[in-house]
């Protein structure tokens, strides 16, 4: 095999990951408000996920690396393209990201409730955005010859991007409903399980439209057979969660969601980023890899280190295998309740 | 600010020096938290515990903001640089997409087992978790200062005409670059020197207060251990500096005459100028307070060496460089010269800010020497000064660096006018200046606000932490966890 084409599986590796990880810690952040009733028990939801987020981000920024390394004209025409679509994501992670940290820091509620915020809306934008991105690289954009993005912010927020954010939402949603229902105890876990068959039969709904879609415009054998599966496996995963078995229904979001994710880049292949402008000007694994020798060197070091990293984040989610209950959550007085 | 350029420039440099505000604290403290934590596993003193959870909360709050800036680091090169990103990806991508996987999975994920493990993991091993976290640090500086080293002094790459970018022939002259391997001690250690001052800083403070008496032999112990660690890594700072000033002079001797304001060749006994004031162009010296020879022997050894002046440079950069017009390295200005009061003042800073900080250091170990103990007003005063000077010190060192650079993003390479992104509008760009500005001002002013309450509040009172195997126990599962957000 190639290895643009080897890198192309592997950058799709990393998005899966991303995904399949931040994916449900998102879909916690944008559930605080309508799964936890006090702050107590949205303490409870954000300790789930409190040990473990912050290396579950770090798979964007390796997916981000790898594509610069391994495809720099990927790299440089996403990223300066998709400009202000990424500088929300980033301005929302910011204070996401700090918002764990920084909450139980001070007694006040009203310290409390803005880092709440701060965690809903660094879970909502990014999640629906990466959507929308991802819809747009696998539509195509507008790319001139000298491989730059002639579009505008506007150019992104077609149909078919809105739908791919609402699917990445809603999944992401159903997905974090299932995490919460699998790492919770008492009354939250009984009411996220409830939850999350509702939002999975919305998330079954738009995603079934966005995968056809995107299966008649660009798709191939490959990719139609890894969106039936995906489907299926959500529906697995809702049924699952109606009988309780919170296990298998987390691993039916997570499956789905990976094997979505393969089907839109086994859809994409061989173009990274197709351009709507001219099919000549579309990026390919081919016209915007790196040399031979730089994919080699990266070849060696991904082969390396990462079941290195694959063992020890295992490991993690071992130690903090425990389900959180309402009593694991210390008490604390908040200043300022009225 | 009417171009892109000055636009993506300024955002480079604003949310650069400001993550570096916080990472070289958090590089040396997480080194200080696990020597500590390591020191209460072995000798038992509560102390030491005391100080591990003390300095580890302090730590934590300097981490997370350090570590959700870094993701703008690796953004905005594509956002802003898109040029630059085409023509370098091939070698620079490399050493990033490493840094990702080598370090920053270790760093999140042990430093979340770390957080949320006092009752989980055995406390050797809970130890061990941060000095896999300070492991990742190392690790990251490696790679991302490894980058840029390239960019200061390319190696080990090849221009590709018909790709028309730099692409890599050999990785590990690009991993151990000369400029690199001076580079790479000299932050790491100016990172331990910041953390010391700050160990310094705070322990000072509550060591003399009056409302931490009970505790002052606590923070005797935080602030003789962080005076004695910015000394000796001061020391090193000053070493490594001066090996970097040699290879400096040899790779980009414009640098250097610029750091000096040096506008004619010395052939031997180059002074080394204390003050100079040059004329508004910043092509001749006016008025200039100096030290004979200092300057030949930091830029070569001897204090008879050559020292080429900056007008010398120029003359030989245009000859070199100026010849067309289409070369990504072309500068139209024809200067091929850095902002040269920029790079001679925070050359001086530099060096002058991190001597103070040693010198302060020095002082404070003296003073509490054999049990004394000072009360003095300047006592807290030097105390407290330390970190800020270490702080703007190092700003004042990556300023000179990348100013010292200019015109060029690669040195000899590319201009950095020509590596901007073209698509991108100078409307999308003032957004993304002005709002990361002004989010990155609203989070200093919380975080120094947290800094200063849990510093103020003092080190919590001993309590016997857990003592867990890795199996885990059945016996507490209602007990609330010893750390929860």
């Amino acid at each position: 095999m190639e290895l643009t084409t080897v890198w192309f599986i592997l950058i799709a590796v990393l998005w899966i990951g991303y995904f399949t990880l931040e994916g449900f810690d998102f879909g916690v952040g944008m559930l605080l408000p309508v799964l936890a009733r006090d702050d107590r028990e949205r303490r409870q939801l954000i300790n789930t996920i409190g040990p473990v987020w912050d290396g579950n981000e770090v798979w964007l920024l390796t997916a981000g690396g790898a594509t610069f390394a391994a495809f720099p004209e990927w790299y440089a025409t996403l990223f300066s393209g998709f400009y202000l679509p990424l500088l929300l994501i980033l301005l929302t992670l910011i204070v996401r990201g700090l918002a764990f940290e920084y909450r139980h820091q001070r007694p006040e509620a009203a310290w409390h409730s803005w880092w709440d915020r701060a965690i809903i809306v660094g879970s909502y934008v990014p999640a629906l955005l990466w959507g929308v991105a991802f819809a747009n690289i696998v539509r195509g954009v507008p790319i001139d010859e000298t491989k730059d993005f002639t579009g505008t912010i506007f150019t992104l927020l077609n149909p078919f991007g809105l739908l791919g954010g609402i699917v990445t939402l809603l999944l992401f949603l159903t997905h974090g409903a299932m995490f919460i229902a699998l790492k919770t105890d008492g009354d939250i876990r009984h009411r996220a399980r409830a939850l999350s068959v509702k939002l999975g039969l919305g998330a079954a709904v738009a995603a079934v439209v966005f995968l056809v879609w995107t299966q008649t415009m660009t798709g191939d054998a490959w990719s139609a057979v890894l969106f039936v599966v995906a489907a299926l496996a959500l529906v697995a995963g809702i049924v699952m969660a109606r009988a309780g078995r919170e296990g298998w229904a987390f691993i039916g979001t997570f499956v789905t969601i990976a094997l979505a994710v393969a089907g839109l880049f086994v859809a994409l292949f061989p173009d990274v980023m197709p351009s709507t402008t001219d099919a000549a000007y579309s990026l390919t694994t081919t016209n915007a890899s790196a040399t031979h020798y730089t994919l080699t060197v990266m070849t060696w070091v991904a082969v390396i280190f990462t079941p290195l990293v694959l063992l020890y984040q295992s490991w993690t989610y071992w130690v903090f295998r425990k389900r959180i209950s309402i009593h694991h959550i210390p008490e604390a007085e908040l200043e300022g309740v009225s | 600010m009417d171009s892109i350029l000055d636009i993506a420039r300024w955002q480079f440099g604003i949310t650069t020096v400001y993550h570096f505000l916080f990472v070289p604290l958090t590089i040396g403290l997480t080194l200080l938290v696990a020597v500590m934590e390591t020191l209460w596993v072995r000798t038992k003193q509560p102390e030491w515990l005391r100080l591990t959870r003390f300095f580890g909360k302090l730590m934590l709050i300097n981490f997370a903001i350090g570590g959700v800036t870094g993701i703008v680091q690796e953004f905005q090169v594509g956002m802003n640089w898109s040029d630059y990103s085409r023509f370098v990806g091939d070698v620079f991508g490399a050493p990033l997409a490493f840094e990702a996987l080598l370090a920053f999975f270790l760093e999140s994920t042990f430093l979340g087992l770390w957080i949320f493990g006092w009752d989980k993991l055995p406390r050797g091993l809970h130890a061990g978790c941060m000095w896999i976290v300070h492991v990742g640090t190392l690790a990251s500086a490696w790679f991302i200062l490894a980058a840029n080293s390239w960019m200061q002094h390319p190696v080990g790459y090849t221009y590709n005409p018909e790709t028309g970018r730099a692409e890599l022939t050999d990785f590990w002259a690009v991993m151990f670059n000369k400029v690199q391997l001076v580079t790479f001690p000299h932050v790491i250690l100016a990172a331990y020197m910041t953390a010391g001052a700050f160990l310094v800083g705070v322990c000072g403070w509550l060591y003399v207060s009056k409302l931490h008496q009970a505790d002052r032999e606590v923070y005797r112990k935080g602030l003789r251990l962080g005076a004695a660690v910015a000394l000796v890594a001061g020391l090193g700072v000053a070493i490594s500096g001066d090996f970097q000033g040699k290879v400096m002079t040899e790779v980009q001797p414009m640098k250097m005459a610029s750091a000096e304001a040096l506008y004619d060749t010395k052939d031997s006994c180059a002074p080394f100028s204390l003050f100079t004031i040059g004329t508004p162009d910043g092509k001749s010296e006016k008025f200039a307070v100096t030290v004979p020879c200092v300057l030949s022997f930091l830029a070569t050894g001897s204090f008879d060496g050559k020292v080429e002046g900056i007008n010398d440079l120029r003359t030989q950069y245009r000859e070199k460089y100026g010849q067309d017009p289409g070369a990504r390295y072309y500068d139209p200005s024809g200067d091929y010269t850095p902002i040269i009061p920029v790079t001679y003042w925070t050359f001086r800073y530099m060096i002058g800010l991190g001597v103070l900080a040693a010198l302060f250091s020095a002082l404070l170990l003296y003073m509490t020497r054999r049990g004394r103990a000072p009360t003095s007003r300047w006592f807290t005063r030097m105390a407290v000064a330390a970190p800020i000077l270490m702080l703007l010190g190092n700003s004042a060192g990556w300023i000179f660096t990348e100013m010292g650079r200019q015109p060029w993003v690669v040195f000899g390479l590319m201009n950095t006018s020509n590596g901007v992104s073209p698509g991108v509008s100078v409307t999308e760009a003032w957004i993304s200046v002005i709002s990361l500005t002004a989010l990155y001002g609203f989070l200093a002013v919380v975080e120094v606000g947290l800094l200063l309450k849990y510093a103020k509040k003092g080190a919590d009172p001993f309590e016997e932490p857990p003592s867990p195997t890795l199996r885990g126990s059945d016996d507490d599962t209602d007990k609330p966890l010893a750390f929860a957000y």
